[in-house]
């Protein structure tokens, strides 16, 4: 299991919590099996989302492995001007 | 070279500055800029913008503008495809209103004549009935009670109940308890303050020619940041196949953010289709101010608790940008980046994403982040003041390292905030003496950069020269770069290398040239491709020699022999490889695919000494320095040239620059002459600092450097203004009569 950190303004959509357990062994895993067990997440998600692995920020690296000791964040996607 | 080895020291080219490859094209006039395009039998486009900041579209009359000798096609929403959503609507709705005109200036239709002079008496005589809507364009105004709703059901599901319809998205993060923290401060101060939409203000106007024939097939060329992008976003509104659309980018006479979509292109396409012919579109300036997007405007409140040791205790700021009628002001980014460069226990953030009868904002180097560093850097200032701390002292003591949680979230992989900090403490600058009605003002900034998709070619020449290819359009330098990174893989002199932005249909799909990940991104491609040339040519020279490719190594532009097992042969030059490639089994060319994720998070120092008028209220900016880490600088000129342009924009955002609308919510200065930017008389010689505090990822360790530069300058001379007059300026830009009103107490 990897803990997946969320931003604040998600807790609405995972029961009032801070961070979830999900099963995955990469990014992309990570986030099917957020909106498997939170489907409110499913927009959010599919709007668009970065997940930082221990400190790295990926915007697309669906296959970038994750680890249980992983540190692992969701944030919002990363673009730029 | 092994094709992953990282190298960050030993350079014989990366690091030098030779002059740039499309240096002489633009002195003389022979750089071809999205306005020079032409095409033998082209039509000219004008648009038809609405006058009004809030209007329901009753009907188009276009009787009297076809009956115009000259004219042939006007278009309009019903010209365009149907049925997107999301994002694409809302590009589309922008480029052209559908029942609504949501912003002054927003197109509503569009002709096409013989000449630019028919196509704008003809777009005259376009009789437009609009039913006049109430309009708002200040963003606390869109969020109070009673205001008109832009687009009602325009809000996502981040949004918490009970707020307007204006309020389209929400965000939250932080973590620790601020609450605690601001118990454990010794002094807590909290701040209002505002800062106003500035334009990227790029010298040259949005121009395309589109071609688009009755077989479905076209061509576009136009001035962008990402032409993938824009053959995507005009197949889908003109409802073709991307690959049937090939888009070619021209010179780009700059975009910092504002060419990353598109306003004109969809409209020259659909003007061609119509009429079979090539349809040339120009903006002028004002349509440049009225319709293309600005940044946001923003109203925020920071609070910051600090102990008399100049610990930071708590960070608080709540965040309210407007991005024009449409969803996607960077608020995220702004409450993201607000406090990013502190180590915080305790800190949350929350932003507003708020809709008004303004244009679609669109990206402005490092959008959001520049607002957010006024705001929390403002306070710093003002808590050291009181706490009697040295600002620079202060900012090292909290600064975030390798291993900090981030703001944000996650812990920093190796950056170098206390690199820039240390270096900006020990410049001369910062020590200098000041003169009277002078203040000095310090500032840190965040940015996150981006890497994105990138995909590059680089054929060997039979001479052994090399052509690369990107798809990165080239907005600050970056073929001088990638010159530079392919000669120092190749080990071929810089001449020998060119560098061409190759258009849709020759390479993948290449991301827009924004999130500062051009040096990076397709850098890292162009050293890549080279390694994977390297590789084929060593394995072309063991072939020659008779031994494993193994025992070649490549040094100096050479195949070597390596290895007790090799053999002795004399080195082979890459002309001697390339010179009989055809027949050892055809051209050399390397290649690389792939979506570069490292890009590595930067920050700056900025140092300001402003002047101020008491009298007058006019300021001056007499001394400026830029530090930042710029983790490896491939051609430090244009490292530097990033540095200054950043400072540049920002003391224009900071002092002059600014969208002011009239009551009838009309845009009141879409001129140069009204909406002032730095002249080169405005400006001081701008100082820069280049750190190298090499980025894991990426081989050379280079970090984004174009956004950054504009993070701290608002906070800077903020600072320094601030520190200069005596009194504290909450509202941007520092305007003469705003900095009066200050020093009047109002």
């Amino acid at each position: 299991m990897v803990t997946v950190n969320l931003w604040s303004g998600l807790r609405s959509h995972v029961d009032g919590r801070d961070s979830v357990e999900i099963e995955a062994n990469n990014v992309g895993e990570v986030l099917r099996g957020l909106v498997r067990a939170y489907p409110q997440l499913e927009p959010v998600i599919a709007a668009g989302v970065s997940v930082a692995v221990d400190g790295r920020i990926y915007a697309q690296g669906l296959t970038q492995p994750v680890a249980p000791d992983s540190e692992v964040f969701l944030l919002q996607r990363i673009k730029g001007g | 070279m092994a094709f992953d080895e990282v190298k960050t020291e030993g350079f014989k080219q990366v690091g030098t500055r030779p002059r740039r490859p499309d240096g002489v094209d633009k002195v003389t006039g022979r750089a071809k800029f999205g306005a020079d395009a032409y095409a033998p039998g082209m039509l000219h486009a004008a648009i038809v913008r609405s006058p009004h900041a809030h209007a329901r579209i009753l009907s188009i009359d276009t009787s009297r503008a076809k009956a115009l000798k000259g004219v042939k096609a006007v278009v309009t929403r019903a010209d365009f495809a149907e049925g997107l959503t999301g994002d694409d609507w809302d590009v589309l709705e922008n480029v052209m209103a559908g029942d609504k005109a949501l912003y002054d200036g927003h197109a509503v239709a569009a002709v096409a004549a013989t000449s630019a002079l028919i196509a704008r008496d003809a777009a005259k005589l376009i009789e437009v009935e609009y039913e006049v809507l109430a309009h708002v364009t200040d963003v606390d105004a869109a969020m109070a009670d009673g205001a008109p709703v832009i687009r009602d059901g325009a809000a996502d599901s981040s949004v918490p109940a009970g707020l307007h319809p204006n309020v389209v998205r929400y965000h939250e993060s932080g973590h620790g308890d601020v609450h605690a923290g601001f118990g454990e401060a010794d002094l807590v101060i909290e701040e209002s303050f505002r800062t106003e939409a500035a334009h990227q203000g790029y010298i040259e106007p949005h121009a395309c020619l589109a071609q688009l024939g009755p077989d479905g097939k076209g061509e576009l060329w136009c001035c962008t940041q990402g032409h993938f992008h824009v053959q995507k976003l005009c197949a889908k509104m003109l409802g073709m196949e991307a690959s049937n659309l090939r888009v070619t980018a021209s010179e780009i006479g700059g975009g910092f953010g504002g060419k990353t979509t598109v306003f004109i292109e969809p409209v020259a396409l659909a003007l061609s289709r119509k009429t079979s012919r090539p349809v040339k579109l120009v903006m002028s300036r004002s349509e440049v101010f009225r319709a293309t997007g600005p940044t946001s405007s923003t109203s925020m409140d920071v609070k910051i608790g600090m102990k008399k040791d100049g610990t930071i205790t708590a960070c608080q700021g709540v965040f309210r940008l407007q991005g024009g009628a449409f969803p996607g002001a960077p608020m995220e980014f702004t409450a993201m980046c607000a406090f990013a460069p502190y180590d915080v226990k305790n800190v949350h953030q929350i932003g507003y994403d708020v809709m008004t009868n303004r244009p679609k904002q669109a990206a402005y180097r490092a959008p959001g982040s520049p607002m957010a560093a006024f705001a929390t850097e403002s306070v710093l200032d003002m808590l050291c003041n009181q706490l009697g701390l040295d600002p620079l002292d202060v900012r090292l003591k909290n600064a975030a390292k390798e291993g900090s949680k981030a703001s944000y979230g996650p812990r920093y992989e190796r950056i170098g905030l206390v690199e820039t900090l240390e270096a900006a403490r020990e410049h001369a600058h910062y020590s200098a003496p000041l003169g009277s009605d002078q203040g000095r003002g310090v500032s840190c900034g965040f940015w996150f950069n981006h890497g994105g998709e990138t995909s590059v070619t680089l054929a060997l020449s039979e001479d052994g020269t090399a052509a690369l290819s990107v798809g990165t359009p080239d907005i600050g330098g970056s073929r001088a770069s990638m010159c530079l990174m392919a000669a120092e893989e190749l080990g071929i002199p810089y001449d020998n290398v060119r560098t061409t932005i190759a258009d849709t249909a020759t390479l993948g799909y290449n991301e827009v040239s924004h999130g500062s990940r051009v040096t990076y991104a397709s850098g890292l491609a162009t050293i890549r491709a080279a390694r994977d040339a390297v590789q084929k040519l060593c394995a072309r020279a063991a072939a020659k020699w008779g031994i494993d490719e193994d025992a070649v190594i490549w040094e100096d532009g050479c195949a070597k022999p390596s290895g007790p097992n090799a053999g002795e042969f004399d080195p082979l030059p890459i002309a001697e490889i390339t010179a009989e490639m055809g027949s050892t089994g055809g051209p050399i060319v390397g290649h690389f695919e792939a979506t570069p994720e490292g890009a590595g998070v930067s920050f700056a120092t900025h140092i300001v000494d402003a002047e101020v008028d008491k009298e007058t209220g006019a300021t001056k900016v007499v001394r400026y320095t830029v530090v930042q880490d710029a983790g490896k600088a491939i051609h430090p000129t244009y490292v530097e040239g990033q540095y200054q342009g950043g400072a540049a924009q920002g003391i224009g955002w900071a002092l002059n620059e600014e969208y002011i609308y009239g009551d009838d919510g009309r845009l009141q200065n879409a001129v140069f002459l009204d909406y002032r930017i730095p002249v080169a008389s405005d400006l001081p010689m701008i100082d820069t600092v280049i750190v190298e505090v090499p980025n894991p990822g990426h081989p050379y360790g280079v970090r984004g450097v174009g956004e950054t530069s504009i993070c701290p300058p608002l906070a800077a001379i903020a600072n320094a203004v601030s520190n200069a007059a005596g009194v504290r300026m909450r509202h941007l830009p520092m305007s003469p009569p705003r900095i009066l009103k200050a020093l009047d107490g109002d």
